[in-house]
């Protein structure tokens, strides 16, 4: 046998005792990725809707907008404890993002788990730009009252927690889209005030 | 308390029609001295109901998880209120007859282009207590002011109509909550797209919903519906023909 072939079966043995040595840490890092398979959107809210977290925070308690748990068809403020920015952006969409994130149920959730809010402006006239992904749209179910129980979730949502925002322009994808999810108009701009806590609709008992 | 007073009873079941409701009765008040004072035609005679199916098409609208969709609902609806309507001497037009799929402005035109009309837009939901029908008229603030140019502009025609859409809206949802038991007994305001667009009295009414196991329940509500239907356009009639002299 020639020195060289020697050298190379040589090798090839320490590749096959290496190879057999990370086998069983391959195959644990498979099984931990089958585990959890990230959707899309789960690997897109991971980047858009990190926690924002600013300087300025302070934990208070935020009066949220999610569907009434007693009455149908309306929504209920309910206090969660969230760390807010003393910045209108900031603060409104880390209350955006929660509205989205920490519904306190399912059956009480007014914007899709899957939509992100992708930006947030205040105009000068103070007047808020939400830009939410296709997901609002695709996924808040079809019809008046659901569409208005969604925009009314963010507009009450936004005028409970001291944003100063007096207006809200709502775009999906950057985009102004003519309804939400085919009802709807959101072309134009909601107001937000005090006013705006009684668009909800009270049900026939 | 109309709902209230109601006996209970089982979805889509129709109650026993009780005695017009005093805003019926009402409108009914106003009438009649104004329809007898005079044999002169009226300026604005409500001549045509234009009943808007509502998607269509590629556009299913709500879609329930075993296959109920709005658009076919919304369109048998709409062919049963037709019927009741005919009934009373009204004309009636659809916005689609079958499957297509009409724009907001195309079905928005089929009403601007008449005098004397009504628009009313059907929608089943996705969500809400099933068995239930809201009835929605424009919010006041949806509309900014048209400029003083005498024209109406095409995406605020619903600007000048705005307080009688609203007694329309009322005069249906009082027909609708005495018809189908825990419905609101006042009706709502949404930004409904397509009624921005309408240059006369326009509604929207939204029965829930898609999300039942099978079609069966919403259809035993359609003769109802359309009976709820008719009776209000009968006594907004009045109130249309009256504030139009």
């Amino acid at each position: 046998m020639s020195r060289g072939l020697k050298a190379t079966i040589a090798i090839l043995a320490a590749l096959v005792v290496l190879a057999l040595l990370a086998l069983p840490g391959l195959r644990q890092a498979i099984q931990r990725i089958s585990k959890s398979p990230k959707s899309e959107q789960e690997a897109r809210r991971e980047v858009m809707q990190a926690p924002i977290s600013t300087p300025t925070d302070v934990n208070v308690q935020a009066q949220m907008y999610w569907l009434s748990p007693t009455t149908p068809g309306s929504l209920a403020a309910t206090s969660v404890q969230i760390p807010l920015s003393a910045d209108s952006v900031q603060r409104a969409k880390q209350l955006l993002n929660a509205l989205i994130v920490m519904s306190p149920a399912p059956a009480r959730r007014t914007l899709p788990a899957d939509a992100t809010l992708l930006a947030f402006y205040i105009q000068p006239d103070g007047t808020g730009i939400a830009d939410f992904s296709d997901e609002l749209s695709t996924g808040t179910p079809s019809g008046i009252l659901s569409e208005q129980l969604a925009v009314d979730s963010i507009v009450q949502t936004l005028g409970a927690n001291n944003t100063g925002i007096q207006k809200l322009k709502i775009l999906i994808h950057g985009q102004d889209a003519e309804t939400l999810a085919g009802h709807l108009d959101i072309s134009g701009v909601f107001p937000v005030s005090s006013a705006a806590l009684t668009a909800a609709p009270a049900m026939g008992k | 308390m109309i709902a209230a007073a109601l006996p209970s009873r089982a979805f889509g079941q129709a109650a026993q029609i009780a005695p017009a409701p005093a805003a019926v009765q009402a409108a009914t008040q106003i009438s009649a001295p104004a329809l007898a004072q005079s044999a002169a035609p009226l300026r604005n005679a409500l001549a045509v109901v234009v009943l808007d199916p509502s998607h269509g098409g590629a556009d299913q609208g709500a879609r329930g998880s075993t296959g109920i969709t709005e658009s076919d609902v919304a369109l048998s609806f709409a062919r049963l209120v037709r019927i009741s309507l005919e009934g009373q001497g009204l004309r009636a037009v659809l916005t689609r007859q079958a499957n297509d799929g009409p724009s907001f402005d195309d079905r928005a035109k089929l009403a601007n282009g008449q005098r004397g009309v009504i628009f009313v837009s059907l929608h089943v939901s996705s969500t809400g207590q099933p068995g239930t029908v809201r009835v929605y008229s424009l919010p006041p603030d949806n509309l900014p002011v048209a400029p003083r140019t005498g024209l109406l502009p095409w995406d605020r025609a619903q600007s000048g109509y705005l307080e009688l859409s609203r007694k329309l809206a009322e005069l249906v949802q009082i027909q609708m909550a005495q018809h189908f038991h825990g419905s609101p007994e006042t009706p709502l305001v949404a930004r409904v797209r397509q009624l921005r667009t309408i240059a006369a009295p326009a509604v929207a009414i939204e029965v829930s919903s898609v999300s039942l196991p099978d079609r069966g329940p919403l259809d035993q509500m359609g003769p109802s519906f359309a009976d709820a239907v008719a009776r209000a356009v009968a006594a907004f009639r009045v109130v249309y023909e009256s504030e139009g002299r």
